[in-house]
């Protein structure tokens, strides 16, 4: 063991041998060790890893806003719910963002070397960088705002992962086939609580119909695909989103006539925004939360 | 046979951190274990839930396991499909999860054609109190201390209790 040390993190290091991980990533092993993430033919790597990236950040945001709530949630149910819904939607993004970088090592390598692909992916890109749709970056608002845009984002999520559960990638069909499982609960608990608020007091009711009416502007960027969307969907890797519009509108229809909210009009014409790195300061703010500590001590373990 | 403990004796036994008194054999996470030639190891595992961060205790606790039973290396690959579901626990599991106050799964819900049907109420269930056996509880909560429970509650003997749902 050597005893002339740079910092007191290299000692750190030397004393825990090769447990010593860096301080603020997952820590983890390779989430996809021992998984074959051979390219399927007829895709391009890096369009395969642009569209892992955009459902890896539609995730990773949407945990990151979730756990906003802890500590702040209206009761100890709800917070441990949320943060538990979180925690799922954080293990898609490992495995979605760990698969991106397989596709395509290229950009983890140029952000972060030294580090996991998953982690230098999440903590040293920049806003722009980000592929997640809008609607996952705005504010949380109050509860029943946010338990609108979990059961906008649920809903639509579960469209699209039930989809990819035939994708030509093995990977990808993997991720979605658990995907499924956990998006089938979240669904229900959104859509339950809207139903519960919707169908409550006069002011629950009118706190979920201003939630309703503050989400629905980032509803039709869901539905607008962008180039490598449509590419990777005619090569049957990908699922195009314009086609998970009659099934969301069923969903939503079911749950807001339970609730006896109005169902909102059509929205007007939207064009792509996140997908193609266009994002609102929202996301700057959260970004600038999430990585604040990875990029200030970008050596640090523990 | 190279004197060694056998390593799926080994790897059976080791437990899942959040629910101990579960070993990864009666979880079914545990897929294979192979012996290679020059005296590695080689274990493949599922994940329960995409976020679960007990599998990376799991993958410590395999390593030392086995390296300490005197395998020369030892290499514990992750396998995602067919996804895990609560199906794989096994009986000895089932009866372990209830002696330790938590009620075990019923069988997971059967997927019909045609697209996932939203569950607006949840749905009326005889999930049997693990500490007194009466079936008359109701669901408190979809998520509790673990990604994988349910919080529930006895309306006999009035205590709350957990419930591994189905997925």
């Amino acid at each position: 063991m050597t005893t002339d040390h740079d910092s007191a993190y290299d000692s750190l290091a030397d004393e825990h041998g090769g447990d010593a991980r860096w301080a603020f990533g997952t820590g983890f092993d390779d989430p996809l060790s021992g998984v074959d993430t051979a390219i399927p033919g007829g895709v391009e790597a890096a369009d395969l890893a642009v569209y892992c990236l955009m459902l890896a950040d539609d995730a990773l945001v949407m945990s990151q806003r979730l756990t906003e709530w802890c500590t702040n949630a209206p009761e100890l149910e709800e917070e441990v719910a949320l943060a538990n819904i979180g925690l799922d939607l954080l293990g898609q993004a490992r495995l979605l963002l760990a698969r991106a970088g397989a596709a395509d090592p290229s950009i983890p390598q140029r952000l972060a070397a030294d580090l996991p692909h998953e982690d230098a992916l999440a903590y040293f890109r920049r806003a722009a960088e980000y592929r997640n749709v809008t609607l996952v970056e705005v504010d949380n608002g109050d509860f029943a705002r946010s338990a609108v845009r979990l059961l906008a984002f649920s809903t639509w999520r579960l469209a699209l992962l039930d989809r990819l559960t035939s994708s030509r990638d093995p990977v990808l069909a993997a991720v979605a086939a658990k995907g499924v499982k956990e998006v089938t609960y979240h669904r229900d608990y959104a859509a339950r609580w809207v139903v519960r608020l919707g169908d409550g007091t006069d002011l629950s009711h009118d706190r979920v119909a201003a939630g309703l009416a503050a989400t629905w502007p980032y509803v039709g960027e869901l539905f607008v695909s962008s180039d490598v969307e449509q590419r990777l969907a005619a090569a049957g890797v990908g699922v195009d989103p314009a086609g998970l519009r009659a099934e969301f509108d069923d969903v939503m229809r079911q749950v807001l006539a339970a609730a006896r909210l109005q169902h909102p009009a059509a929205e007007s014409t939207v064009d792509i925004a996140g997908r193609s790195g266009r994002h609102t300061e929202a996301l700057v703010s959260l970004l600038a939360e999430m990585q604040e500590l990875a990029r200030a001590h970008p050596e640090a373990i523990w | 046979m190279n004197g060694l403990i056998d390593a799926r004796t080994i790897a059976e036994a080791v437990t899942d951190p959040e629910l101990p008194m579960l070993t990864l054999a009666d979880l079914g996470v545990l897929r294979s274990v192979d012996v290679t030639v020059d005296g590695g190891v080689v274990v493949t595992i599922t994940p329960t839930y995409s976020g679960c961060p007990a599998m990376d205790a799991m993958r410590d606790d395999l390593r030392r396991g086995l390296y300490a039973a005197g395998y020369s290396s030892v290499d514990v690959r992750t396998v995602l499909h067919p996804a895990w579901s609560t199906d794989w626990i096994t009986a000895a599991g089932r009866t372990k999860l209830v002696e330790h106050g938590i009620a075990p799964p019923g069988p997971a819900r059967e997927r019909a054609a045609g697209p996932i049907p939203l569950t607006l109420a949840p749905p009326a269930r005889r999930i049997a109190c693990p500490l007194c056996g009466s079936p008359d509880t109701e669901e408190l909560s979809g998520f509790s201390a673990t990604a994988c429970k349910a919080l529930r509650r006895c309306r006999s003997c009035r205590e709350p209790f957990e419930h591994v749902k189905e997925i």
